[in-house]
């Protein structure tokens, strides 16, 4: 019994009752439904004085694509981009979370905000979630230190490197990148190496396809080129295939006139 | 691998190589380079000797999200104590501070780490602050994957009081043969020196020439 001057106090803590009720759904055969997922290419490179940033743009919802052309290099800050594999929708939010993070940290210091500093942010909330999380990113940007590029992991681990690439196409990328990366490259070379090693994504991965994207980072501006190259033109149609008015022959016709009349009962309400 | 690998559910891990030795006056502390995500190498010139203060480093193996994470903590709170204190943190104070990480969060943690520096107190030390988050000293110590394959090296070839040396040399060979037996090991042999002046980083390339393949990629690697 519960007294109106002693009301019944909700039990503390987490509830768990969903988890059985989902494993007993699981076990009567349904099927959860599943998450939209960029298998991606996404790349970046260090050269003489920036950072290139590459990236596919096709999403995936299991063996659909779901999108052809999704944007998938997330803007931090001015000097700082950010491209993301993994779950669509974490990439997506966890990239403008701390995007406006970093802008709060920029008001309140008065200063440019480091990469590094987009790092730690970005890790600890990975390492936080405990890679439930599923955003790969590759972090790249430009600050008063110079041009840095970090491979963040879902569960939270972070590299710093002169070239990194991340998603399912991370083999294929990672392929140019070792036989064709040298220090101090300059901006076209960088812009053509990222180009072709996301290119080979597109074409040797199943889960990459579509365009190229492609983000320049310099000391003191930013060039996002989206669509930077279209890989996969759709053909032109040489011929007109329809068929030509009247190739269906008329065998006859009839018009009939209709009369349509409409009527409005009211109906009394009902009184409880 | 092939398109039904996922990469976002499989852990990034140090399949590792790590080693600490005591001489007098300091302490070597060496590891291989090689970061793997299942059968993927997603780092080859790794750091897994991280700065914890001036003269106290940590050499991870385990977990890389995990190891990464209690050292950056780590970090900062000797960094808070040297601010409030205006002393130097001591190795073991650092060690402990690994230790109560490790020991506290055991369960969901996969961390094995080696905590090695120089203060003024004891000199050159190594602790060992293995996965259920014991803490030991020793003088010298070998963790990570790599590290069962080269006891046999260890145990024959390591001699109290070494000189450094003698003891560079030592873990750099240690750490080759490991790198040579274990798959999740490899790369380059990355070795540091740490006494009363800081720390000497050195790097050893496992080429023929002893040299890197591409030129000018020092300033990368280091």
């Amino acid at each position: 019994m519960t007294l109106d001057t002693a009301p019944e106090v909700p039990r503390a803590g987490f509830n768990f009752d969903n988890c059985r009720r989902n494993a007993a759904l699981l076990q009567g055969g349904f099927k959860p439904p599943t998450t939209t997922k960029t298998g991606t290419t996404i790349v970046g490179v260090i050269y003489k004085d920036g950072v290139v940033l590459g990236a596919d743009t096709r999403a995936t919802e299991g063996p659909i694509v779901s999108d052809k052309n999704c944007a998938k290099i997330h803007y931090l800050a001015d000097n700082i981009y950010c491209c993301g594999a993994g779950t669509a929708a974490d990439t997506e939010m966890t990239t403008d979370l701390i995007s406006s993070q970093l802008e709060l940290h920029r008001l309140s210091t008065e200063r440019q905000v480091p990469v590094v500093c987009a790092n730690n942010i970005l890790k600890q909330m990975l390492f936080r979630y405990q890679g439930h999380i599923s955003a790969a990113l590759v972090l790249g940007g430009v600050d008063k230190y110079g041009p840095h590029i970090y491979c963040i992991h879902p569960h939270g681990s972070a590299d710093k490197l002169p070239y990194a690439t991340m998603g399912s196409g991370s083999l294929a990328a990672m392929a140019v990148f070792e036989s064709r990366w040298k220090p101090d490259l300059t901006e076209e070379e960088a812009k053509l190496l990222v180009r072709d090693a996301i290119a080979s994504g597109i074409f040797n991965d199943l889960g990459s396809g579509s365009n190229v994207d492609l983000c320049v980072i310099r000391k003191d501006s930013t060039e996002y080129l989206r669509n930077h190259e279209l890989a996969n033109k759709k053909g032109e149609r040489q011929l007109n295939y329809g068929f030509k008015k009247g190739t269906t022959p008329i065998l006859h016709t009839s018009i009939k006139d209709l009369q349509i009349t409409e009527r409005v009962q009211a109906v009394p309400m009902e009184i409880a | 691998m092939g398109p039904g690998f996922d990469f976002t559910d499989t852990p990034v891990s140090t399949g590792t190589t790590i080693m600490a030795v005591e001489f007098d006056g300091g302490v070597v502390i060496g590891a291989d380079s090689r970061t793997s995500s299942g059968a993927y190498v997603a780092n080859r010139v790794t750091d897994k000797l991280t700065q914890i203060s001036d003269k106290i480093y940590c050499c991870r193996s385990g977990s890389a999200a995990d190891t990464q994470a209690i050292a950056d903590i780590v970090a900062y709170s000797l960094n808070y104590h040297r601010n409030q204190t205006s002393k130097e943190p001591l190795v073991w104070e650092a060690a402990s501070e690994f230790r109560n990480f490790c020991y506290n969060y055991r369960d969901s943690l996969l961390a094995g780490i080696i905590v090695a520096g120089w203060d003024e107190e004891r000199g050159g030390q190594v602790y060992s602050v293995p996965l259920g988050g014991m803490l030991t000293r020793e003088s010298c110590t070998i963790g990570g994957s790599g590290s069962s394959f080269i006891y046999g090296f260890v145990r024959e070839h390591y001699r109290p009081g070494m000189p450094k040396e003698e003891c560079i040399e030592f873990v750099k060979k240690a750490v080759q043969h490991a790198i040579f037996h274990d798959g999740s090991s490899g790369g380059v042999v990355r070795i540091g020196i740490i006494d009363k002046d800081g720390i000497e980083r050195r790097l050893f390339y496992n080429t023929e020439s002893g040299e890197s393949k591409i030129a000018g990629s020092q300033s990368f690697i280091n």
